[in-house]
Order: C-alpha cells, then structure tokens, then sequence
C-alpha cells in the first residue's frame, strides 16, 4: 500500500539530502527510513497529519535532535550520518519557528543580525529586511509588531546568514486564516527572490498544494508519496494520501485495460490493469441530474458558501460526494442520476 | 563524534552535582569507617541524652509549626475578621527575624535580670516564682514562632489551589464544616503540611545557636562543641552524621506523609467562599492573628528598636556607631555576594544545561545539585571541611602551601557550604524563569549558529534577568541572616554581624546586639515583603471575589 511515487530527482546536485534517516523516541519510530533530495531553490512542503513526524524531521535536518540512523547532507555537507552529528550551529541550515521565537529582548536589527559574524552585520540587515519589505521597522521590538510583520521578521532573520537550507515548521499556523494565503504568498516570494532552497511543514493541505513546487506526504514515519501538487493530487499513490489531500470517494469496479467498469458505467484510469480495483473519485469530478427515474438519492447536503456538498446513495448502496454550485442546490430525497466529469485518466487502487 | 559541546554541558552539570554531593557524601560513609576514642567517649556519656533532646525537639516544634502554620492558614483562608486580609500576609512577616535573634530577644525580655521578672519582683516581692526561661519548653516555642511561617506559606497555597467543588461535595454529603475540613481539605493539603513539616523539621535540625541560648543540648551542638572546641573533624564528622540519620528520617517520614494519592485538583477556578465571622468569635480571631504576629514580630521588632536607640544614644559622644558594626557588615555582605554570585553562575549553568545538553540525565542531575537544601547545615559544613580537608593534603602533595589554610584561612569553606545550602534556592528561581523562555528559543539562537556558550550570553542570560535577580536577593539575605554554618566555617578571626550577635547574645548583651540583630531582620525582610506579599496576596484575592 505505501507506494512510494519519488518524482525525478532534481538536475542539478540536491541542496538538502535525507537518506533512510531513522529516529524513535521511547519505541514509536517518529522518523522510520526518511528519503528525500530537495535541489537548488526548489521549495518542497512536508504534509501529513499532526505526529506522523514531520516537524521531527525538520528538527533532525535542523541538528536538533540526533538521528538513530541514516544520512543527512546539507549543502553539500554530511551533517548527520554514522558516527557523525553535527551541532546545529555549524550546518547552516536556517529555520523559521513554528512559534516564530524572535528574541524578545532583542530589536528587529538585532533579531536579524543575530546569526551574522559580528562587524558584517548593518549592510546584510538591511538587504534582507528589504527583501521581506520591512524596511523600517529595524529599531522596534518584535512585541511592536503585527502578526503578519513577526513572520517576516522570522524569515529575515532565517535568510540573512544565508543558509544551504530554509526550513519553516509550520510557519502560518499561528495566523488568522484571512492574513495566512497573503502571508504565504509573500513568504514563496521572498524566498524565491532570494533563490533560497526550502522545506516547510505543514498539516494544511491547500497549503502544501499551493505553495510547494514538490509535495511529499508524509504518514507514521514515512514519506508516502513525493511530487507534484498535480501528481499527488490526481495520481495518489495510496489511499491515505487520496484522502488525506482532498475529499475522496472510491468506487469499487473491474478493471479490464486502461477502462474500469463501475456502476457509473465504464471511467478510464491512470494504470491499466485487470481484476477488481477501486477508482477514485473527488467531489468536483461527480455530477448529478435530478431525475424521476434516477437510480441514486441524495441523502443529505452541506452547505459551504460558494458551492454545496452533496452525499449520495448509490444504487449498488455505495456512497459518493458531489460538489455542485451553490446555485443548483438538489432537496435531501431528490432522486438522481450520477455522472462522472472527468477530462483525465482517474487514479485506481487494487482491490 | 562531534558532539562534544554536549557532552560538556552535561559534564557540568554532573560537575555541580558532585560539588553538592561530595561533602554530604562524606559525611555519610563516615558511618562505615571505625569509630574514634572521641566518638565512644561521647557515646558513653552526653551523646544519649543530645539524641533524645533533638528527637523530643524536632516532634515537639513540628507539632507546634502544624498546628500554628495550618491552623493560621485555615483562619485567615476561609473565614472572614477584621483584618483579615492584611493577616493574609502580614503572618509571613516573621520569616524575616531568624530563631537566634528571636531568641535572644525573648531570653533579654524574660530573664532573670530582664524588665518582665524585674517588673514582677517590683510588684510581688524577690521571691516570686517565673519559669526558668533557658529551658527545653521554651526554646521549643521560640522555634515554632520563628518557622511556623514555612508551613503556613505552603498551607496557604494548598488552600487557595483547592476549588470549591470537593468541600462542597463534602458538605452535600452531610459533613459538616469542620468533618468536610477534616475529610477532604486536610487530606487534600497532607503533601503540603508534609514538606512544611520537612522544612520545620532541617531548620531545627540545622539551629544549634538558639537552642544552645536556652541550654538545649542537641546532636547539632554537639558537631559544634566538638568541632569548635577540639578541632576534632573526624569525630564531628561522625556525630554530623548522626545529624544527617536525623534528617533522612526527617525525609522519609515525609514522603510516606505525602501518600500515594492523587492530590492535583483539574480546572474549577472557583474557590470556597470564605465563611464571615461576627461578634466575639470575629474578635477572637483577629485577637489570636495579633497574638501571634506581636509576639513573632512586633514584640522583638520593637525591642531590638529600642536596644538599638539605647545603644546609639550612649554612645553618641564617641561618634556614634560602633566601628565594628561597618566592618562586620562588609564582611556579611561580602559573603553573601560571593555565595549569591556563585550560587546564580551555577544555576544559570544548571538550568541552561538543561536545554543545551539535553535529556532526562541532565535533568536528574540538576535535582541532584539542589539537594543541599534538604540536608542540615552542620552535615553540609562539617562535609565541606572534609572535602576542604583532602584538597589541603593535596596542596601539600604537591609542595604547595597547604597545611590547613584551605580550611581555616580563607572564605574558601564557607562560600563553597553556602553554595551547597542555597544552590536549591537560585536553581528553582532561574529554572521558573527559563522555563517561561520557549524552547524554540534556544533552538532558533542555535540553528542561527550561535554556539551553546553564546546561547547562555546571547538568550538565556538576557531572558532570564528577573529569575537571576530573585535568586541574588534570595541567596544573599539567606546567607546574610545565616548563623549555623558560618560559626562552623569562619576563618580564623573572620566576624560577621550574625556572629557578632551571636556572640553578644551568649554574652547577655542585650543592647549591644540590637543594631546588628536589627540589621538583619530590616535586610530579610526585603524578599519577605517584595515576593510573599505579591505570592499570597493574589490568590487570597481571587478566593475572596
């Protein structure tokens, strides 16, 4: 099942690279055989549900913690491998706090050049606050701030030593929900503009899709999947990460070639095969006609703004969501016909 | 492996570990080495009865500490009299006058040739009958008066972190007031009554000084007769340990005193609503708050106030001050700085090892190195002339001027016991302080390529400036005020003002003592008044709204 899809690895020599990096803490395996090659100035989220061991795995790239097994290289450089630890201080990877951790007793300026060599310090500062767009603030303290400016404070100050490696853990979750995609936005542009390589964690589906040039999806341990939002979006390698980056459905059917058979009548898929398989559907892709002799019903709705989420009983007792506009809302007990609106091959999963 | 930053953080902790350890360590297996002619001969003739005498002591001070502390803590927390709330803090005041200077002051009052018998005798004659006043009964109550305030304080806490909801359970039940106190709260307040009790239970064991003012003999003064009279370190060091059996008996009582139940109460902001006294049981509550306070602190306040007047008004003409009274207390002063400063260094070392070096042994060796807190002061300071002891021969192993300077000549001994003493009190400062600090703090000063040194300047330094303050004040008025271990340790001809007290109080100069005495209860008073007052005045608040 843990079908592990690793999307071409980067052209040019990886920045940041994890080979089968193992860590337990009092017998759960937090990091269980953890590969993963991130290239120059590429940006990969790290998404899975909250303990299956992401942040882990910044702390262990960071030389917080030290690994039980495996290697890590970091610009070049093997900071952790057999008989090898690195202390954070000297692997030159930069990291934004979760809960930012700008130093309260220091100003901006001083936040900032904190990780700079003492002397070199004025000329940088004031480069890398103009990158995040602050370029006024070096004299206030972090308290004087507003959410959104700590945040790009955290980044300075993360960017201005210029690290092989950026990783941010979590690093919007403490924003309210309006200022987080803006943040985000300026935060992939920031480091974009400074060509820095990063990973950053997240819990947030939309999140990682939206912000990550690479996704991997991560679970008890393992990256189960690393690609493109594209990939991991409509190529899921399991189920798990079927379901946990968006809502949905699969419909059991017979797989005979590139075709499945299934109560919606026969829908191409991804791989070709035989035998009884199972093909994923996403509630945009189903679409339902209200219709007298309709052999499905939809049993209930969920409202959600824009559009209207649909639960429907098949007739062979299966269930299906479908999202339709909110201007086309079906009563609960409205029978329906069920049709598949798909434009690509759909991900299909034995049995 | 290029770990070895680590590493050395924890070789500092376990460092500081052994500093603490070691002395007590000594003491302890002297149990095992053959005993001295000293030691049999005492054993044969005052050793006994000093044994009884500290056990009849320690049970009689900490019933009277519980009854007084618990019982106080219980009026003042669930009822409501006049005065109540000034009572709430005003009863910690004592704290700030140590048991020798209350004792003394008590002994000039009572005496034979002090103003109450003289009154007396004015009154009904030269025959009239006082009770001896240098006695068992009441050096037992100038102890209890002097260190009922440690359980008060905890009983206090225990009180006001108790919600409402169990006593009114209680009382739903069918107990009454006073039942429902005795089921539940009391119950619910057994771990705090037991470390109280602990707490009572080592400074008795630690106060050689104020029992030898009422002609207590106890296993204690017995160290320091030995000791002090004929420079016998190994037989003191076998009755110091006898003092240290006294203590882990004193300890484990304790811990069986806590129990194994569960005493963390979840959520419940609420707290009993105080009960409001009237009339004359209004009265006699305020009537018995007063009682207490005048006579653990206003009384001798009041007094040494006037033996200081006394004192500066006779000598006025001569220039006023005493010239030693400045010099003994640069003297106090600068011991207590140097065990202040050592004691903050190596909490903030401790507590920074914590984060830096990391894992649970880390942790459990900084409980290791505040353990001197719970070991009396005679152990502590006969441990360190032992350790003092062995670093001389070395010094003279090497050629160097040894001889013994390490353990009479120098602040060396008693800098180092303080440290031992106090290191408890700084680490439990500075660690509440960094713990407020987020982790992630260290960590981001840390992946910013600051090594661990830089992060204690650059972070924890810097962030735990008030955890660093609160442990200098409370080191320095501690050890400013300390008497036991410094009578023990004193270089040749070194003078302090406790010492200086001491002395005149053995000497039955009252007045001459005043001002010294004085001194030190206006300096203990600080963290009294600047850190209790905040402590007790809120929650007593919030249980009152």
């Amino acid at each position: 099942m843990t079908a592990v899809t690793t999307a071409a690895p980067p052209a040019a020599a990886p920045v940041l690279m994890l080979r089968d990096v193992r860590k337990r803490f009092d017998g759960v395996r937090a990091l269980d055989g953890v590969s993963l090659e991130v290239g120059a100035g590429e940006l990969v989220a790290v998404v899975g549900p909250s303990g299956c061991g992401k942040s882990t795995m910044l702390r262990a790239v960071a030389g917080l913690l030290t690994v039980d097994g495996g290697q890590i290289a970091a610009g070049g450089h093997e900071v952790a491998g057999p008989g090898l630890n690195v202390p954070p201080e000297r692997r030159a990877v930069g990291v934004v706090f979760q809960d930012l951790a700008l130093f309260p007793h220091l100003d901006v300026a001083a936040n900032v050049s904190f990780g700079l060599r003492r002397g070199r310090g004025q000329g940088r500062v004031a480069e890398v606050l103009a990158l995040v767009g602050l370029d006024g603030v070096s004299a206030r303290y972090p308290h004087e701030l507003s959410g959104g400016e700590q945040q790009r404070v955290a980044l300075a100050r993360a960017l201005a030593p210029r690290p092989a490696v950026v990783l941010l853990d979590e690093p919007f979750s403490h924003l309210d929900r309006n200022l987080r995609t803006t943040v985000r936005e300026q935060t992939v542009q920031v480091l974009r503009a400074a060509g820095a390589t990063g990973v950053f964690v997240t819990h947030d589906q939309e999140e990682a899709l939206a912000a990550g040039d690479r996704v991997a999806v991560m679970r008890a341990g393992r990256l189960e999947q690393v690609g493109s939002a594209e990939a991991v979006f409509h190529r899921p390698g399991s189920t798990f990460v079927a379901t946990f980056l968006g809502e949905a459905d699969f419909l059991p059917g017979r797989r005979c070639g590139s075709l499945a058979d299934t109560v919606l009548g026969p829908l191409p898929v991804t791989e070709p095969g035989s035998g009884p398989c199972q093909v994923m559907l996403r509630p945009h892709e189903v679409g339902l006609e209200p219709a007298a002799d309709g052999d499905a019903v939809v049993t209930r709705t969920e409202f959600r703004g824009a559009s209207v989420l649909h639960h429907v009983l098949l007739a062979d007792g299966g269930t299906l969501r479908a999202l339709l506009p909110h201007t086309a809302p079906l009563a609960p007990g409205t029978r329906v016909a069920v049709l598949a609106l798909v434009e690509h091959p759909l991900a299909v999963f034995a049995g | 492996m290029r770990q070895d930053g680590r590493r050395g953080w924890r070789l500092v902790v376990a460092g500081v570990a052994a500093l603490v350890v070691v002395p007590v360590g000594l003491v302890a297996t002297s149990i095992l080495t053959p005993s001295t002619g000293v030691w049999a001969f005492l054993w044969r003739t005052t050793l006994p009865g000093q044994v009884l005498t500290t056990l009849v002591l320690l049970v009689c001070v900490v019933a009277c500490t519980l009854l007084l502390g618990a019982g106080l803590a219980w009026l003042v927390g669930r009822y409501r009299f006049p005065g109540q709330r000034w009572f709430s803090w005003l009863l910690v005041l004592p704290l700030a006058v140590p048991a020798y200077v209350l004792g003394f002051v008590y002994l000039g009052l009572l005496d034979h040739p002090g103003p109450v018998q003289t009154a007396l005798r004015g009154w009904f004659g030269v025959d009239v009958w006082f009770p001896e006043v240098r006695s068992l009964p009441v050096a037992i109550a100038v102890l209890s008066l002097a260190s009922y305030p440690y359980v008060y304080l905890l009983t206090r806490a225990a009180l006001t972190e108790q919600t409402a909801a169990t006593y009114e359970a209680a009382r739903v039940l069918g107990h009454g007031p006073l039942r429902a106190a005795r089921r539940v709260v009391l119950p619910l307040a057994r771990p705090s009554l037991a470390a109280g009790a602990a707490l009572v239970a080592m400074e008795t064991l630690t106060d050689f000084p104020t029992v030898q003012y009422f002609n207590v003999q106890t296993v204690s003064v017995a160290v320091y007769q030995v000791w002090n009279g004929m420079y016998d370190r190994v037989a003191a060091t076998e009755i110091a340990s006898l003092v240290l059996m006294f203590a882990i008996v004193v300890i484990a009582l304790e811990r069986v005193g806590r129990g194994r139940a569960r005493f963390h109460q979840t959520g419940g902001a609420r707290h009993v609503e105080p009960v409001r006294l009237t009339g004359r049981r209004a009265w006699a509550a305020t009537a018995g708050c007063s009682a207490v306070l005048g006579v653990a602190f206003v009384v001798p306040v009041v007094q040494l106030v006037a033996w200081s007047t006394t004192t500066a008004l006779r000598t006025s003409g001569s220039g006023g001050l005493d010239a030693r009274y400045l010099s003994y207390l640069v003297n106090s002063l600068t011991v207590a700085a140097l065990a202040a400063l050592g004691c903050a260094t190596l909490a903030v070392l401790v507590a920074s090892a914590g984060r830096l070096g990391g894992g649970a042994a880390s942790r459990r060796l900084a409980r290791l190195a505040t353990v001197g807190y719970a070991v009396p002061g005679p152990v502590v300071a006969i441990g360190v002339l032992a350790v003092l002891a062995g670093a001389d021969r070395l010094l003279d192993a090497v050629g160097l001027p040894g001889g013994g300077v390490l353990v009479t000549g120098t602040l060396v001994g008693l800098v180092y016991a303080y440290v031992v003493r106090f290191l408890a009190l700084a680490y439990n400062s500075v660690d509440a302080s960094l713990d407020k600090v987020a982790p992630s703090m260290t960590d981001a000063a840390l992946t910013l390529g600051a090594p661990p040194r830089q992060v204690v300047r650059r972070v924890h330094l810097p962030l735990v400036r008030s955890g660093v303050g609160v442990a200098l004040v409370l080191v320095t008025v501690d050890a400013l005020k300390e008497l036991p271990v410094v009578l023990l340790l004193r270089p040749f001809g070194f003078e302090t003002l406790a010492i200086w007290v001491n002395q005149l109080a053995t000497e039955s100069r009252w007045e001459l003592a005043g001002l010294p005495a004085l001194t030190i209860v206006a300096v203990a008073l600080v963290p009294v008044v600047v850190l209790f007052r905040r402590t007790l005045h809120e929650p007593a608040d919030s249980g009152l709204r």
